[in-house]
């Protein structure tokens, strides 16, 4: 339980430590709140030659608000987010999520950035972010770029940065009427990765609804039917479990009895509380 | 070799370290300090948890190097700490331990939801305990002491949290 030998450095800027990250010849990892990587590091199924440490990139930790969005930095902590020290443009929705990651002292130092450079597919922060339509920015050696965080996770634990990519922050839409939402998750154990993470949003009394999928596939994904069940005015209970059951066959291929059992009541639990706000 | 400066329970301390050692074995290891203990090494079981920059920390997922410029707290540290102080008494009272590994980790912890909460009841208590692990399973014990030191603390030196809508 202890990590091989590594080198560690702390560069002052996003610009050296995007350098280091891509030491020729070296295997290197970017470190933040290190509560995911460091048991991987600690149990060895990740082996590094170069951790570089960006935990204190001032860059990273800039939070900011504006009538359209709001820009959460890399390094932005999920206590940070539980406590509300963030804008909280969701209606309480990010506050609640954050509250339910692992245990305070790992959200005390494990970061938004982290979580979604990692791309668990059980993961709360990517889950949130493909349901509010959220984009990310990330620094490499070609410059800035941004992308949908939809787009950015691919696969399971797989994204598109690349050798010396950085990711700044993310840019959450601000909802155009005040947002409903429910969030249900199933864990064994709290504070586990879960089973099954719905979250539904409605933009207002009476908006569009979506719903969004995470644990049941290698990344989180939108439910079109379900989302477009939902919106419509009068659907029955009858009606909602079609289009999930339909939603589960299209996005979810290979779910046993009991994980489409799982995942139907999960969704419709995130539904329920979301009309019940 | 890493140098770091570290002010460990008050003490300014200078040392060079191997990159890859926790934060755990360096207090452990390097200070002498074991009232921090070890479990899982992985941040399950919470039994290494301390105070860094304030802040509940697992130790066994901080490295040294990383520490460096950090004002870090153990339990020896918060020895004449007043929540403390209390907690102890309860845990004392209340019988919460019975091998004792995991009650360091568990004092942190308690002080941690005690500055967090004012007069936290079982349910919050527990939600908020599910990170420490003990496996002679007194919890029952172990919630009804902090919830007795919740009740005893003067309550002005809470900061009140607000609970997240449920």
């Amino acid at each position: 339980m202890k990590a091989a030998p590594f080198e560690y450095i702390r560069p002052k800027t996003v610009a050296e430590a995007s350098v280091a990250l891509g030491r020729r010849g070296a295997n290197t990892a970017a470190i933040a709140g290190g509560q995911s990587l460091l048991p991987m590091l600690n149990l060895r199924v990740a082996l590094i030659d170069l951790l570089v440490d960006i935990s204190r990139l001032d860059d990273l930790k800039t939070v900011t608000e504006t009538p359209d969005s709001v820009w959460l930095g890399a390094l932005t902590t999920h206590s940070a987010i539980e406590d509300g020290k963030t804008p909280d443009i969701f209606n309480g929705l990010m506050r609640r999520i954050a509250g339910q990651i692992s245990y305070r002292a790992v959200r005390n130092h494990g970061t938004i950035g982290g979580s979604v450079a990692l791309a668990d597919p059980a993961a709360d922060w990517p889950c949130l972010l493909v349901a509010l339509e959220a984009t990310l920015r990330i620094v490499g050696r070609n410059g800035v770029r941004v992308e949908r965080v939809a787009d950015f996770i691919h696969d399971s634990y797989a994204t598109t940065l690349t050798t010396g990519d950085i990711i700044l922050g993310f840019d959450i839409p601000a909802p155009k009427a005040p947002l409903r939402w429910g969030f249900a998750k199933v864990a064994r154990k709290s504070g586990a990765f879960a089973q099954s993470i719905a979250i539904a949003v409605m933009q207002g009394k009476n908006g569009p609804v979506s719903a969004t999928l995470g644990g049941a596939g290698p990344r989180p994904l939108p439910l079109t039917a379900t989302s477009h069940q939902l919106t419509l005015i009068g659907s029955t209970e009858e009606q909602v479990r079609g289009a999930i059951s339909t939603d589960l066959d299209t996005y979810f291929a290979g779910l046993d009895a009991y994980q489409k059992r799982l995942h139907m009541a999960n969704i419709l639990r995130a539904a329920r509380d979301m009309q019940a706000q | 070799m890493t140098a770091i400066t570290v002010e460990l329970n008050g003490v300014k301390i200078n040392d060079d370290v191997e990159p890859r050692q926790t934060l755990a074995d360096f207090v452990r290891d390097r200070c002498g300090l074991t009232a921090t203990h070890l479990g899982c090494e992985h941040g399950a079981c919470g039994a290494c948890t301390i105070v860094v920059d304030g802040v509940a920390t697992r130790s066994c997922l901080t490295l040294a190097a990383m520490s460096d410029g950090r004002s870090v707290m153990t339990l020896e540290g918060l020895r004449s700490d007043p929540v403390m102080e209390l907690l102890r008494k309860h845990f004392h009272e209340s019988h919460a331990l019975q091998c004792g590994f995991c009650t360091p980790g568990m004092l942190i912890m308690a002080r941690d939801i005690l500055q967090r909460h004012a007069r936290p009841d079982v349910h919050t208590i527990r939600h908020e305990l599910s990170g420490q692990i003990c496996r002679c399973t007194g919890y029952a014990n172990i919630v009804k002491a902090i919830v007795a030191a919740g009740q005893e603390m003067p309550q002005q030196t809470v900061a009140v949290a607000e609970t997240p809508a449920e």
